[in-house]
């Protein structure tokens, strides 16, 4: 067997199947027919009379009844248990990437020309072939091949639907890594009434300002009246809450931070709310009253930050 | 370029009446198999799991059904459709809600040129180019 490991390999056996040009026509199962416009447009919720309704069709302009334009495929799909046949381009070009390692696929383009609407107790026949083959890419899910298929339907010989269809044939786990975040990281500004607080997150220690009447404070408050000797009084929150309210952050650009990233305003045990990073949580699933606790990431030497983790 | 279309009138930038559908699993599976798709990925969703999917999700006949529905529900049934590009974007899986918007973009003769988008809770899922004709009076 010849190695298609390599580019060349995969571009000149691809160009085999390119050269062998369109696979034998295929009949579509069924004719065009009024059930599978009525179970299509059901589902598709489209309620445009000209698919199901003769007087409406005419009215529109047509003969009769027509069918849904975009249904061209449907007509010849395999259906359950229907088999590729062995000059199917598709199957031979599937294949050929996976036997060299590009086993996923994803769509990415679909363009359908229909050239006329189809009518009930029209019998259509398909056929496709290979058009082009581009890669290897780098692309966002992994190094691949953009492989386009042009399809045709014909009733008899006449082209009534053309399909061109653009798949990414991708090795899996080949993404590159995230580009590293543009930027240092912004360090906090510690003033002489928050230093209590950056002191103990080097610590590991979450201090919440403690103010004479007993109450807590935060973000932390500079009028106490007390003599510049004396120190902010605190106490060590146990780090754990929930989420009082967030923000997803998609733009603009922070510098050190990659995007998209969660703001969180939690709510401590303690009663006071302070906001700060959410991690270990897909944005998407985030939620009000979500419990957190916090952890702490060390910038450098002089700069340690509390976030706030999703508590399992 | 001139707007030719009749009856209506149609403008570059108008921009057509938005479309909100929601993809419950109802949804995803029975307009999979309205169009005749039974790939598993569709309508089954521990495979869809198993296959790195976070549910099943909806096909691309779908799709391109989705933006014919919304372009014919605007313009009505004397529409021809004469083309429908699709790029594909993220997937739209059991559960989220689709929001088709469309802009006029360009009318060119009979042509009439549609810009249209789908977007989910993860973005762009249909990024979509229709060309239509509307039937005169005289066809």
């Amino acid at each position: 067997m010849p190695d298609t490991s390599t580019p060349e390999a995969i571009v000149a056996a691809a160009e085999k199947i390119i050269a062998a040009g369109e696979c034998a026509p295929r009949l579509a199962r069924d004719p065009v027919n009024q059930p599978m416009i009525n179970n299509w447009v059901e589902a598709i919720g489209d309620t445009n009379p000209i698919y199901v309704d003769e007087a409406a069709a005419r009215a529109a302009g047509h003969p009769g009844i027509v069918a849904p334009p975009a249904m061209a495929q449907v007509w010849t799909m395999f259906g359950l248990n229907g088999v590729r046949p062995a000059d199917d381009p598709m199957g031979a070009t599937t294949e050929l990437l996976d036997e060299a390692g590009f086993t996923s696929v994803v769509g990415t383009n679909c363009e359908q020309i229909y050239h006329r609407y189809l009518v009930p107790g029209e019998q259509v026949s398909v056929t496709s072939r290979l058009e082009s083959i581009t890669g290897p890419k780098r692309t966002g899910l992994g190094d691949g091949w953009f492989v386009t298929f042009r399809t045709s339907w014909r009733v008899g010989d006449e082209l009534v639907t053309e399909m061109l269809f653009r798949i990414l044939k991708f090795a899996p786990g080949t993404a590159a890594a995230p580009a590293k975040p543009a930027g240092e990281r912004v360090k906090p500004l510690v003033s002489w009434d928050t230093e209590f607080f950056w002191e103990g997150a080097k610590l590991g220690e979450l201090r919440i300002q403690k103010l004479p009447d007993g109450t807590l404070r935060h973000p932390p408050i500079p009028a106490l009246w007390k003599d510049k000797s004396e120190q902010t009084d605190y106490v060590v929150a146990s780090g754990r809450g929930t989420v009082f309210s967030y923000v997803v952050h998609h733009a603009p650009k922070v510098p050190g931070r990659q995007l998209p990233f969660v703001v969180a305003l939690v709510e401590l045990e303690e009663g006071v709310r302070m906001l700060g990073e959410l991690r270990g949580i897909d944005p998407a699933e985030v939620e009000i009253g979500l419990p957190v606790r916090v952890e702490f990431e060390k910038l450098d030497d002089e700069a340690v930050l509390p976030y706030w983790m999703v508590n399992k | 370029m001139r707007a030719t279309a009749e009856p209506t009138s149609v403008q570059v930038g108008a921009t057509l009446p938005e479309l909100v559908v929601h993809a419950d699993p109802t949804f995803v599976i029975s307009t999979a198999l309205a169009t005749r798709d039974f790939q598993d990925v569709h309508h089954d969703r521990d495979k869809a799991v198993a296959r790195g999917s976070k549910d099943i999700f909806v096909n691309i006949l779908t799709d391109t059904g989705l933006v014919q529905r919304f372009v014919t529900d605007w313009s009505g049934p004397r529409a021809i459709v004469k083309s429908i590009a699709l790029r594909l974007g993220v997937p739209l899986y059991a559960g989220d809600t689709l929001t088709l918007t469309g802009t006029v973009s360009a009318v060119d003769g009979d042509d009439i040129h549609i810009d249209v988008v789908g977007r989910d809770s993860l973005g762009d899922h249909i990024t979509a180019k229709v060309v239509m004709a509307l039937r005169g009076n005289n066809d």
